[in-house]
């Protein structure tokens, strides 16, 4: 754990990631169209194939209606004043190290507590790092090859394993899905690629930090991980971004394929800049991530959502085949005007089924934090079986917390069990804290991070360090 | 060093002490005594600080400092330290964390030097020991699932590890059986300084034939009817409260 002064440090300081890099950009006026989206594909040097998927996604996108029904106020989004594409200039003549990389850029990685320099040799974590909208640096490549494991940024991968790419892409997540998939699905500019090969270990954890930099940037970004049979990979992501004033459309899609006997595991810590006070400035996250578990495969979601001032976001399992499993776990922090509407959905489909949910919600301020999960059982979903524990913390009196759970079973011997609890931070423990000295501030936050730990524990272990400092700083002020 | 003026305290408005006087000095025990509903535990949480326990009159003054006009966290960084009658659980939070987050603010308060974590871990099996609890006790939540002895331990082995000035032991022995009160008792003891005062609230004499007081009181409507020494405490065992308080009580 961080010392005391480390501690004291993250608390005082307000949205250290508040920065704008100055990097020239080479970036797309505003608005949308068939003929963006022929540029974005131009640019990147698409085959035919993928050109085409973007339009009919973009077409097919035009027709959607932006769904009303989550628990979320916000002004609409003008996607026409929405710049679709923006590069960093000096990626024109791509580095072929680290050290030809703009200093600028790599600067902005320090200020995140990500030097790229150090995490080549720190032993274990290979970084591909996306700013903007393509990736800079992919490190540990070798070791990783020499597995088998390809990881890489998406645009890489249509270039360099477009079988793989064009089989999977969207076969999770299908271009018309749902609003915002269908966006990313026309726009989207990078993001990561995994395939773990048959049998294959992953022998490191694979880490990807986000960042958005340009003003009125939208960021797409399309990540496809695929574990092929009896495989094994942990994937982390981590963003935040810096403080500006116009509200800032994040629209990601996560796509998830576990074959049979294979095991995903994915973690995420989302700090994405919540906006001031009144949520100005904040960023509007609306992610799809869904996976596919075939049979006796596994895959886990692990998310501590604390950013953003909209949060829509429903990590999901489809478990297609017998004996898959599928886990949920969450810890979702709002303060100030933050918004989230966040769950899950465990889709049952194959015998023997299994999903596990735990939701942890933390509402400060005068913020709205809605659990919202979705368990059904198919007619084939004999034996199957769900979990559910829904948690929520208030902290102050002018907050909210909402649970929305929807259970739709169609097979008689599946099991689905709910159990969901609100309780507030309770004077008795506080006083507890402070009469052994500790203030108030970092009592709450403790408390928290105690109400947290069963989801802290699925976390990688530096991760969950990570995720106990972002609560820490996130709980400032929220006392009283 | 512990300096209480004709103290008038209400909870949640209505009066419960109406005022006490009481010295304790460096180096003494004093067994504060009374029927329920006396005040006796209402004086212990004025002291430490809980929401909605008022002072409302006169001063209580540790060391030079006005209590009245300290936080509960500042109370405790002055070396006050409160034995909990009903200890709350903090779940997910272990007892370590805990004490190392305890530690290190008064610690850094009292200018001592900060303990490393291998040092915190060695003291804090320690006095694990001391108090008969099972070093495990030291990674599961604070309080979480404890027995009420169990509770009660803990809270000694964390006064053991706080090293306070002033401890205060509110019903401590209530709910224990005589091998815990002995246990118990012996961590008190082993407290027992000439640089540190200590005062048992406590409604029967029996833990008082373990930690022998130098001083008792009694206490009754909010005021201290009758002080003594330890034979106090024996008198009252055998005549009851209401030969002082002149009601009839079945102690």
């Amino acid at each position: 754990m961080s010392s005391q002064a480390e501690l004291d440090k993250v608390i005082r300081s307000e949205y250290e990631a508040g920065f704008t890099t100055l990097v020239e950009s080479d970036t797309l006026p505003p608005g949308l169209s068939e003929d963006v989206i022929r540029f974005i594909s131009a640019k990147k040097g698409e085959p035919e194939w993928l050109l085409e998927w973007r339009l009919e996604a973009y077409r097919k996108w035009r027709e959607m209606p932006e769904p009303e029904w989550a628990h979320l106020h916000y002004p609409k989004v003008d996607y026409d004043a929405i710049s679709y594409y923006s590069a960093p200039k000096s990626m024109e003549d791509r580095p072929k190290s680290l050290d030809e990389v703009d200093p600028e850029l790599l600067d902005t990685y320090k200020k995140l507590g990500i030097p790229l320099h150090e995490q080549e040799m720190l032993a274990g974590v290979a970084v591909d790092a996306v700013f903007d909208s393509v990736s800079i640096g992919t490190t540990f490549k070798e070791k990783l090859a020499e597995a088998g494991v390809i990881f890489c940024s998406i645009s890489e991968a249509v270039q360099e394993h477009p079988e793989l790419v064009r089989k999977y892409l969207g076969s999770v997540v299908p271009k018309s899905d749902n609003f915002f998939a269908g966006l990313n699905s026309a726009v989207f500019t990078d993001g990561s690629f995994v395939y773990i090969p048959k049998g294959v270990r992953c022998p490191m954890e694979l880490s990807t930090y986000f960042r958005i930099n340009e003003a009125n940037t939208g960021q797409f970004e399309r990540t496809l991980i695929v574990a092929d049979e009896g495989s094994y990979v942990s994937y982390l992501e981590g963003c935040t971004a810096p403080q500006r004033d116009e509200n800032q459309l994040h629209a990601a899609v996560v796509e998830l394929v576990a074959l049979p006997g294979a095991e995903i595991k994915y973690s995420t810590v989302q700090n994405w800049y919540p906006g001031d006070e009144n949520g100005k400035g904040g960023i509007y996250n609306f992610v799809t991530k869904r996976g596919v578990a075939h049979d006796n495969a596994k895959i886990s979601w692990t998310q501590v959502e604390t950013g953003s001032a909209i949060t829509w976001k429903y990590p999901s399992v489809v478990l297609r085949g017998d004996n898959s499993v599928g886990e949920f776990y969450s810890v979702a922090l709002t303060r100030h005007a933050q918004q989230a509407d966040t769950g899950t959905k465990m889709i049952h489909l194959g015998k023997n089924t299994r999903s596990t949910i735990v939701s942890k919600g933390i509402s400060a301020g005068k913020s709205s934090n809605a659990y919202r999960g979705l368990v059904r059982m198919g007619p084939r979903a004999e034996n199957a079986r769900n979990f559910t524990q829904c948690d929520s913390l208030l902290l102050g009196d002018r907050c909210g917390a909402h649970t929305f759970p929807y259970i739709e079973s169609k097979h008689p011997s599946a099991t689905v069990e709910h159990e969901a609890t609100t309780s507030k931070v309770s004077d008795d423990q506080l006083f507890l804290c402070r009469q052994r000295g500790i203030d108030p501030e970092k009592a709450i936050s403790m408390i928290v991070n105690g109400f947290c730990k069963e989801v802290f524990k699925e976390l990688p272990m530096e991760f969950a360090v990570e995720a106990g400092k972002l609560l820490e700083v996130s709980l400032e002020g929220a006392v009283g | 060093m512990l300096e209480i003026r004709d103290l008038h305290a209400a909870v949640n408005g209505k009066a419960i002490l109406k005022g006490l006087d009481l010295t304790v000095n460096p180096g003494e025990v004093h067994a504060i005594m009374g029927p329920n509903g006396s005040g006796k535990s209402t004086l212990a949480n004025v002291l430490a600080g809980r929401d909605n326990y008022e002072i409302t009159g006169g001063q209580a003054i540790l060391d030079g400092h006005d209590l009245a006009e300290l936080e509960p966290e500042e109370r405790a960084q002055a070396g006050l330290f409160l034995a909990f009658q009903y200890p709350v659980e903090i779940p997910g939070v272990s007892n370590m964390e805990f004490l190392k987050a305890a530690l290190e603010a008064v610690r850094k308060a009292q200018g001592k030097e900060e303990w490393d974590s291998v040092t915190l871990l060695r003291k804090a099996r320690e006095a694990c020991k001391q108090v008969n609890l099972d070093a495990q006790f030291l990674k599961r939540g604070v309080n979480e699932g404890f027995s009420g002895g169990e509770k009660k331990r803990n809270e000694i082995m964390q006064m053991l590890l706080m090293e306070p000035r002033l401890a205060l032991l509110d019903e401590t022995d209530s709910g224990l059986d005589i091998d815990a009160l002995q246990t118990v008792a012996r961590g008190v003891n082993s407290l027992r300084s000439p640089e540190r005062g200590i005062v048992l609230v406590t409604h029967y004499q029996r833990l008082l034939d373990y930690i022998v007081p130098d001083h008792v009181h009694v206490l009754s409507d909010g005021r201290i009817i009758k002080s003594g020494g330890k034979e106090l405490a024996l008198e009252l065992e055998q005549k009851g409260y209401g030969w002082l308080t002149g009601e009839e009580e079945s102690a």
